[in-house]
């Protein structure tokens, strides 16, 4: 993602070190549930990682990579959990219709109210976006019919895959579940990664460098705008269909503005500026949630101590540090 | 059926007066420092808490003039030591610095208090009812309304006729101006920080006095009070003012008809306000766009 910028010219090195981050992320995640147990950790956490890194990274097509901050990224992540367990519920047994539907309701959601939205920056855009993401938690939380309401709604499992030639049981097995979501999440990052690319990335980066310059020179901004946030939200709750699948169930928390918090904290913690920094800050705030909530009933604190460290010292985030010649 | 939407015309003055009172002091700041208060249910908390601890030393009237003042104090503190280091970067820093402090401020309220429900003990005189036709309206209920008016009113003058309210008026205008013209604009935003938190402070004595304390109290009113600035119009406190009332009431009215809609109501009026006139009731044109 660096763009050579002029007047530095980089010395090359044998092999682009875009390249070897790139191998080793990946060698990371295709190893996961191989090691994680050894430190600790469980395979379902890792699931949890890269869904919550997904969510973050789709987040942060907005965020870092448009310049606008919502901060009600949790109802679309909800909504396609909720989408995907109504439908494995009500519909049809099939994981991959599960995850189109919650894809879509989320997307869609986010695709209408979007259209509300365009024209308002900064903190009035982040809070009309927490006040609409509140109403998806206060359907979820109030047709308790449909949803279960405060309990959540339960009653669904994942599926099996059939895949014509195979079945792959990625219901009862957590490792062959982790590498479908693993699968899933390498297809939408390397959409996203498209997405970026392209002349429409491009002009997503041009308006967060500087608007006004941006409107000078034609560019719809708000159409643009839209665009970048309908992208979000569906990948969001891509991310989000993903979670009910791997938790059978489906929480109104998860539609809930706190989540929109740890969504955008992960996000800065990693690095707005990067492509895989939220991945990276989802990566440590989730395993720090895990192990906090697991030794103390206060974990409330630390997980706000967080937040303020984060804000106070580490605002460029974890990968931003090693990064400063890069949108300095 | 009469007394059912008397009662409720009346619980939903005191639901709108409690908007109201968050409602304006998140503005405050919103608008003089761009800094949306996640926290600011948790010194709602904080300030019914203190009045939990001084009311058997001063009473609860005691407790009503100096827990809010306490609150007030730590909010200048808060704002002075963290929130003041943010005021220049993206506003995204802002809103994640008081939103982890809000955790912190909430779990530390569990940690000292407990998680349960605490009761906070009005005087005796002011649990009574008005009558006993009107046996569901208690003198604690018009005694909250009653302090919510004169808050409010003592506010807008001190906007109005002070130096400093003018000062703060001004700053959320042309705050660059303010500075050139010599005014300490850190002091000033200090200052206006400590008043919103004055406000909640007050709203969780009065709200302590009805329902009980507990340490996630504010929680619910936060949503609301955001949805009151967005439906009044950002930048224009008298918006704020209008638009917490109007919530207040409307769900109040709804609930008479449909008792599990009264939020679905305050939503669907933030959706039809920002169809029908995106800058809000009152909200300047361009203003935070």
């Amino acid at each position: 993602m660096s763009a050579t910028t002029m007047g530095a010219v980089p010395r090359r090195p044998p092999i682009d070190p875009r390249w070897l981050k790139l191998a080793a992320i990946w060698l990371v995640l295709l190893t996961a549930p191989a090691w994680m147990s050894l430190v600790g950790g469980y395979t379902a956490l890792a699931s949890r990682v890269l869904i919550l890194g997904l969510a973050a990274m789709s987040f942060n097509i907005l965020l870092g990579f448009t310049g606008v901050m919502s901060f009600g990224h949790a109802a679309y992540f909800g909504l396609g959990a909720y989408g995907a367990g109504l439908t494995l519920k009500y519909l049809a047994a099939s994981t991959p219709l599960a995850m189109l539907f919650g894809t879509l309701l989320g997307g869609v959601a986010g695709a209408l109210f979007g259209l509300f939205i365009v024209r308002r920056r900064g903190v009035y855009f982040a809070m009309v976006t927490v006040a609409f993401g509140q109403i998806a938690f206060y359907i979820a939380y109030t047709w308790n019919d449909l949803t279960g309401g405060y309990d959540g709604l339960r009653g669904f499992v994942r599926a099996p895959l059939h895949l014509g030639v195979a079945n792959i049981d990625i219901a009862g097995n957590g490792t062959l579940f982790y590498y479908f979501v693993l699968f899933v999440f390498g297809a939408a990052v390397a959409l996203q990664g498209l997405l970026l690319a392209s002349p429409m990335g491009r002009t997503f980066l041009a308006i967060r460098e500087n608007e006004r310059r941006a409107r000078f020179l034609g560019i719809p901004i708000e159409r643009h705008i839209w665009l970048s946030f309908t992208a979000s939200c569906v990948f969001t709750a891509l991310a989000g269909s993903l979670y009910a699948l791997l938790n059978n169930f489906a929480d109104p928390m998860a539609l809930h503005y706190s989540l929109s918090g740890e969504i955008v904290i992960m996000t800065v913690m990693g690095g707005m500026r990067s492509f895989w920094g939220p991945l990276i800050g989802a990566a440590v705030f989730v395993v720090l949630q895990d192990y906090i909530s697991s030794m103390t009933v206060n974990w409330m604190s630390f997980i706000g101590l967080i937040f303020v460290l984060v804000v106070l010292f580490f605002p460029r985030g974890l990968l931003g540090v090693f990064q400063r010649r890069e949108n300095a | 059926m009469l007394q059912v939407i008397l009662f409720n015309i009346t619980n939903g003055l005191i639901i709108g007066a409690f908007y109201v009172l968050m409602a304006l002091g998140l503005s405050l700041i919103l608008n003089l420092s761009n800094v949306i208060n996640f926290a600011h249910g948790n010194f709602l908390a904080l300030g019914g808490y203190f009045a939990f601890v001084l009311t058997p030393y001063i009473g609860f009237w005691g407790a009503l003039v100096v827990s809010p003042l306490l609150s007030a104090v730590l909010g200048i503190i808060i704002e002075r030591v963290m929130i003041r280091q943010v005021y220049n970067r993206d506003p995204v820093y802002s809103l994640l610095l008081t939103f982890g402090l809000g955790f912190i401020i909430q779990d530390v309220c569990r940690y000292i208090w407990g998680p349960n429900g605490l009761p906070l003990g009005v005087p005796d005189a002011m649990a009574a009812p008005l009558s006993s036709t009107l046996f569901f309206i208690t003198w604690y209920r018009v005694f909250m309304v009653a302090v919510v008016i004169v808050a409010v009113a003592g506010l807008f003058a001190f906007l109005r006729f002070t130096k400093v309210g003018v000062r703060i008026r001004a700053g959320t205008l042309d705050l660059e101006t303010v500075a050139a013209l010599g005014v300490n604009v850190r002091m000033l935003r200090s200052f206006n920080f400590g008043l919103g938190c004055l406000l909640a402070g007050l709203s969780g004595v009065l709200a302590g006095g009805q329902i009980g304390l507990n340490p996630n109290m504010g929680d619910d009113l936060l949503m609301p009070s955001f949805i009151a600035i967005i439906v009044g119009g950002v930048g224009s406190l008298t918006g704020t003012l209008v638009g917490g009332l109007l919530i207040g009431v409307a769900a109040a009215l709804t609930t008479v008809v449909w008792p599990s809609g009264s939020e679905a109501v305050i939503y669907i009026i933030m959706a039809v306000v920002l169809i029908l006139r995106p800058r809000g009731l009152m909200g300047e044109e361009g203003m935070m766009a």
